[in-house]
């Protein structure tokens, strides 16, 4: 298990201790916070889990995929960490990952 | 008069996004959900990919864990399907014989798949692809399985062909228009599709017709063909579209066809009866004005927060730009607006190098795009579509010249046509 905070739109915190293998996705759907729409699942076809992560923990995410780069350009919120977070996987390496929902576009 | 109480028939994408999406925008009455299928409400794209493939357990299909549900409120009534529709009492009714009074009904209750009604077509091996309960099934099955048929050539039978191709077994799949994908495509893409199934091992036959179905012991065995050709089948997944779960809507006198119409809020013709998902006929900007059911997960939880909205006296929504997909083998298909009714098909870049667009036109305007490993195109080019942007097509085939770049291209943005 790794602990991991989920900051929501409106700023509220909520710490969550997360499966590893599973995606931050399904850590934050799973969380109770409902602001994440998620629409394809995590399959890496739409932009609606998009977070922005805590510059302290970029270095230890996956490099940013070719088509999730595409996908996030489509954001106007989109900042020099965001990241979908269908596409980061929960490791030990994460532990204390911050992240924080991005606005709706 | 119970307006305070919403019932929604059907939990599928449109039924769950709705519940979670009337507690967004403060809602307190009471909401009911009222569900064929015994699952919570759980991701249906993964049916024909990940999960029939073995590759993604049931847990993690959950659209939210249950105690989310019970959280906000939400009642889940599973396992039971609405079959009457009193709209003067306010009244459905279920199988179970069960009475639900309701404020608002919103039918979300989308489709069952369409089977084979020629001889031979209720033998057992006989499978859809459309539950978990049906997936279930067919999984069970496969290891004692070799020669699987495949009737449909749209993207339930491609990506199942797809799925079974990997797990090692002989496919063949039979579509009865002339190329698969006919129903929702442009030809470029059909054959580039075709093109990759077969080199994948896939016989694919296009328009050919099923006469019947040969079995042994109640079991399918062949699946016969007009020109008198029979295959050899141990199994065969039937992708042949869905029947809209409409009846008792229509029979309490809703005005439909192809599933139930709606206005531009969802609503049907009777009172207090909303729907949305698979089984709602809207006019959409993105036909030209013409009625058209949209089966996707887009559209479902599109329409769901237009009702939420409606209820709770928000602002007034609009859909938006239509967006589908499909995975095959390596082949990552993003699709943004409805090709339907396109007089040009512009292919951009090139097939053969496995990542190319295809931008649909309609009187010049810009009305779709199918992006086969090409997300860029499919992020610019959804702007072009939702304006309705004017390019020419030599720009548009010019695969070095970003979409981003042509939208000033555009001239007027004619979306005077919307309906």
């Amino acid at each position: 298990m790794t602990k991991i905070t989920i900051i929501t739109r409106a700023g509220a915190e909520h710490e969550t201790e997360v499966e590893n293998g599973l995606s931050v996705m399904e850590a934050i759907c799973s969380s109770g916070i409902d602001e994440l729409l998620a629409l394809c699942g995590g399959c890496c076809s739409c932009a609606t889990c998009h977070v922005q992560v805590d510059p302290d923990f970029v270095d230890r995410l996956p490099p940013l995929g070719g088509d999730e780069n595409d996908l996030l350009e489509s954001s106007s919120y989109r900042t020099a960490t965001s990241r979908l977070s269908c596409q980061m996987k929960v490791t030990s390496a994460l532990d204390g990952l911050r992240v924080t929902i991005a606005p709706e576009d | 008069m119970r307006s305070n109480e919403v019932v929604i028939v059907g939990a599928g994408h449109a039924g769950a996004q709705l519940a979670q999406a009337l507690r967004q925008q403060h809602f307190v009455g009471t909401i009911t959900v009222i569900g064929e299928e015994v699952d919570l409400p759980y991701e249906r794209p993964p049916l024909s990919k990940d999960y029939l493939a073995g590759d993604k357990l049931f847990d993690r299909l959950f659209l939210r864990p249950a105690r989310f549900w019970t959280e906000r409120g939400v009642d889940f009534q599973l396992g039971d399907r609405v079959v009457a529709v009193d709209p003067l009492r306010h009244v459905v009714t279920t199988e179970g014989g069960r009475e639900q009074p309701y404020g608002t009904l919103v039918w979300a209750a989308g489709g069952a798949a369409r089977r084979l009604n020629c001889p031979g077509g209720d033998l057992a091996g006989i499978h859809t692809i459309r539950t978990r309960t049906d997936v279930d099934q067919l999984r069970a099955e496969l290891p004692a399985v070799q020669r699987v048929v495949v009737i449909g050539g749209g993207f339930i039978g491609l990506e199942a062909a797809a799925v079974l191709r990997k797990a090692g077994k002989q496919v063949t799949l039979l579509e009865a228009q002339d190329r698969v994908l006919a129903r929702v495509a442009g030809e470029a893409l059909s054959s580039f599709y075709a093109q990759e199934h077969r080199a994948q091992g896939v016989d694919i036959r296009s328009g050919v017709t099923v006469t019947d179905l040969s079995g042994r012991a109640g079991r399918v065995t062949a699946v016969n063909l007009a020109d008198g050709s029979s295959l050899p089948a141990d199994l065969v997944i039937v992708g042949i579209g869905i029947v809209p779960a409409v009846a008792p809507l229509l029979a309490a006198g809703a005005v439909g066809g192809n599933g139930v119409d709606v206005d531009a809020q969802c609503r049907t013709s009777l009172p207090d009866v909303h729907a949305i998902g698979d089984c709602a006929a809207q006019a959409s900007a993105y036909a030209a004005g013409a009625k058209v059911r949209i089966e996707s997960v887009q559209n479902a939880m599109d329409q769901a927060v237009i009702v939420a909205r409606h209820l709770t006296g928000g602002a007034v929504g609009v859909p938006g730009v239509p967006t589908f997909w499909s995975n095959q083998y390596d082949l990552r298909l993003q699709t943004v607006g409805l090709s339907i009714g396109h007089d040009q098909a512009v292919v951009r870049g090139d097939p053969a190098q496995r990542s190319f667009s295809v931008v649909y036109l309609r009187d010049g305007q810009v009305i779709a795009l199918d992006c086969v490993n090409a997300m860029r195109d499919f992020v610019q080019g959804k702007a072009l579509v939702a304006t309705g942007a004017r390019v020419a097509a030599e720009h548009l085939a010019n695969a070095t010249i970003p979409l981003k770049d042509l939208i000033s291209d555009t001239g007027p943005a004619a979306s005077g046509e919307s309906g």
